[in-house]
C-alpha cells in the first residue's frame, strides 16, 4: 500500500461517491477481497482442506431475533475446532451467523461488519435493516467462484428492523440469492434436524428466555444427529454463542446463564422415559 | 509571446498562505479539549447533517474549519485510510500519528503544486488508556503540523479563543466542566463580554476513553443542556479570575433552554 511510505494520500482515497468500504478496497486494492484473493488456486476437493464451520440457529421472539450458533469446526471427519465462534455482531442492531468453508467465513464477516460500520462514518447514518440484507447478498455473490470449487461460505443474517419494529431473519445461498425467512430458520450441516426441531418448539411471541431455550433445544437436536455439530459443553465450559437483538441493541448471552439453560434442558430430557429424545 | 511577471517563492508562498488563512479565518471556531474521561469538542453549527466533527476510528476523531467541501474530502479519505489499515493489520495498528503524517502530507503537497492551497484546518485526535496518552494533533493548510498539550482552538478568531482556553484549563477537568469551558469560550467577544449560545446551535461530541470499542459519542442538544446546567458550585475551584465568571455564565446559558437533571 503507497499509503504506507508515507506519500500524500493517493486519488482513490479522496474520490467523491462511494459509501461502501468493499467498493473502496475493490478499486484500490482487490487482492485483499476475499472473493479475489484464491482465485485459481483451489483444487477440485478443496472443500474438504479448510475447517468447516456446522450449524447456525435463528429464530424471532417477542422483542427481536436470538441467533445461535455451536462451537465445532471440522476438517473431514475430524475435529479441527472446538471453540470457533460463528455468530458475531454484524453491527448495532443486527447479527450474522455463517456455515461452511470457516476461513472464508470468518474474513466474509469481517468485511461485512467493517462494510456497514464504513457505512456508518462516511454517512452519518445507519443502513436499513433490509439495506443491510442487500448488501451482504452482493458480497455472498462475489464469492461464487470459490463455491463452484468446493469453497463456500454462507450467512445467515438477522436484526432488528428500527423501522418495523420487529426482528427478521434473512437466508442466503451461494449464488447470492437472498430470502427473507418467517418465524425461524437454521442453515448448515445439521440444520435439517434443527429446523425440525425448531418447528416443533417455535410458536408466536416467545419471551427472551425461552427463545434462548429453543434456540439451544434445537442445536442440541442437531448435535444428537449431526457429527459435525457439538452440543453444550458442560465439562469444558464451552457453550454456543448466543445472541440476542432487540430494541436494545446486540448483546452475547452469557455464559452463566447459557449454563443455567443447558442444565434445565439436561435434567428435562434425562427425566423423559424416551432416553433424551425429542422434548 | 509576453513573459509572465516574476513573481519570488517568498511572495508566492506568502500569498497562497494569505489565501488560506484568511479563508479559515472567516468560519466559526473548534474547540477541542481533554477532560478526565476523554476529549470533547464543540463549535457552533446550527446544521444537523453537515458536521465538522466526526469520528474517524475505534479511539480517533476529526475537527475541522474551513470549506466544507475540502475538509469532508480529508475526512471520508481518512475513513478510508483508517478502514483500510485495520482491515488489513488490526484494529489496534490504527493510529491518530500515521493518519496525522498521511493528511500532513496530503496538504503539504497540494499547498506546493496546485494552484489553490485548502482552505482548511483540521486535528485529528485520540484518546489513550489515560490523559496522558491523550494525542491532538493540529494539521495546518500547508501541511505543518503541531503535537498540542491538552486542548486546541482552530479557525475564526483562533489565536483570542486560543489563549482563554489555555488560561483556564487544567488536566482533570470533569465532563461538565470541560464543556461548560468549551461554551464558554466559544460564545467570548472581543471586549470579554459572554453571549450564552443555544445548546441546539452547537455541534459537541467526545472521545469517552471508558466506551469499549467506538469511543465517539455526539452529544444532541438535551445532553448538552444538562451538562451545561450541572453542578455550578464546582465552577470557582480550578478556574481563577476572569475565566471563573466565564464558566458561571455558560452555565446560565444552559439553564434558558433545558432543565436541570
Amino acid at each position: 500500500m503507497s499509503i504506507d511510505r508515507g506519500d500524500r494520500l493517493p486519488p482513490a482515497f479522496t474520490t467523491p461517491g462511494s459509501a461502501s468500504f468493499t467498493e473502496f478496497l475493490a478499486s484500490y486494492a482487490p487482492e485483499l477481497l476475499p472473493g479475489r484473493r484464491h482465485e485459481g488456486l483451489v483444487a477440485p476437493d478443496a472443500g474438504t482442506a479448510g475447517a468447516h464451520a456446522t450449524t447456525i440457529v435463528a429464530l424471532t421472539y417477542a422483542d427481536g431475533v436470538i441467533m445461535a450458533g455451536d462451537r465445532r469446526a471440522t476438517m473431514g471427519t475430524t475435529i479441527a475446532h472446538r471453540q470457533i465462534e460463528k455468530v458475531f455482531p454484524a453491527d448495532d442492531f443486527s447479527a450474522i451467523g455463517i456455515a461452511g468453508t470457516a476461513g472464508l467465513a470468518v474474513e466474509l464477516v469481517r468485511l461485512f461488519q467493517l462494510e456497514l460500520e464504513h457505512f456508518e462514518k462516511i454517512e452519518g447514518s445507519r443502513l436499513s435493516l433490509e439495506g443491510k440484507a442487500n448488501r451482504l447478498a452482493t458480497m455472498v455473490r462475489s464469492n461464487l467462484g470459490l463455491a463452484i470449487q468446493g469453497l463456500a461460505a454462507v450467512p445467515l443474517f438477522g436484526g432488528y428492523d428500527l423501522q418495523r419494529r420487529i426482528g427478521r431473519i434473512f437466508s442466503y445461498d451461494v449464488v447470492g440469492g437472498r430470502y427473507e425467512e418467517q418465524d425461524h430458520h437454521s442453515v448448515g450441516s445439521g440444520s435439517v434436524f434443527a429446523r425440525g426441531s425448531l418447528k416443533k418448539l417455535w410458536s408466536h411471541g416467545l419471551d427472551a428466555d425461552r427463545a434462548i431455550e429453543v434456540a439451544l433445544h434445537a442445536l442440541v437436536d442437531a448435535a444428537d444427529e449431526d457429527a459435525a455439530t457439538a452440543g453444550p459443553d458442560a465439562i469444558r465450559g464451552i457453550y454456543p454463542i448466543v445472541a440476542k437483538v432487540s430494541a436494545a441493541g446486540y448483546e452475547q448471552v452469557t455464559t452463566a446463564e447459557l449454563a443455567r439453560h443447558t442444565e434445565a434442558i439436561a435434567a428435562q430430557r434425562a427425566a423423559r422415559p424416551e432416553r433424551g429424545g425429542a422434548s | 509571446m509576453s513573459q509572465p511577471f516574476y513573481v519570488s517563492p517568498e511572495q508566492l508562498m506568502k500569498d497562497r498562505a494569505d489565501f488560506a488563512r484568511k479563508g479559515i479565518a472567516r468560519g466559526r471556531s473548534v474547540v477541542v479539549l481533554g477532560y478526565d474521561g476523554g476529549l470533547v469538542f464543540a463549535t457552533e453549527n446550527p446544521s444537523r447533517a453537515l458536521h465538522k466533527i466526526s469520528e474517524i476510528y475505534d479511539r480517533i476523531a476529526f475537527a475541522a474549519v474551513g470549506k466544507y467541501n475540502e475538509f469532508e474530502n480529508l475526512r471520508v479519505a481518512g475513513v478510508r485510510y483508517a478502514d483500510l489499515r485495520g482491515y488489513s493489520y488490526d484494529r489496534a495498528d490504527v493510529t491518530a500519528r500515521g493518519l496525522a503524517n498521511a493528511y500532513a502530507q496530503t496538504l503539504g503537497a497540494v499547498f506546493t503544486t496546485e494552484s489553490k492551497p485548502l482552505e482548511v484546518e483540521i486535528a485529528v485526535t485520540e484518546v489513550g488508556v489515560s490523559q496522558d496518552g491523550d494525542q491532538i494533533y493540529r494539521l495546518a493548510y500547508d501541511g505543518s503540523v503541531t503535537d498540542e498539550p491538552g486542548h486546541v482552538v482552530m479557525g475564526g478568531d483562533a489565536e483570542r479563543l486560543g489563549r482563554l482556553v489555555a488560561d483556564a484549563w487544567r488536566p482533570g477537568l470533569s465532563l461538565p466542566e470541560a464543556v461548560r469551558l468549551a461554551v464558554t469560550v466559544l460564545g467570548t467577544a472581543e471586549d470579554g463580554t459572554v453571549r450564552a449560545i443555544d445548546p441546539a446551535a452547537l455541534e459537541a461530541a467526545v472521545l469517552d476513553r471508558t466506551r469499549t470499542r467506538r469511543a465517539f459519542r455526539r452529544l444532541d442538544a438535551e445532553a448538552l443542556a444538562e451538562l451545561l446546567a450541572t453542578d455550578d458550585e464546582d465552577d470557582d475551584q480550578g478556574d481563577d479570575g476572569s475565566a471563573g465568571t466565564e464558566t458561571d455564565a455558560g452555565a446560565d446559558a444552559g439553564d434558558d433552554s433545558g432543565p436541570a437533571s
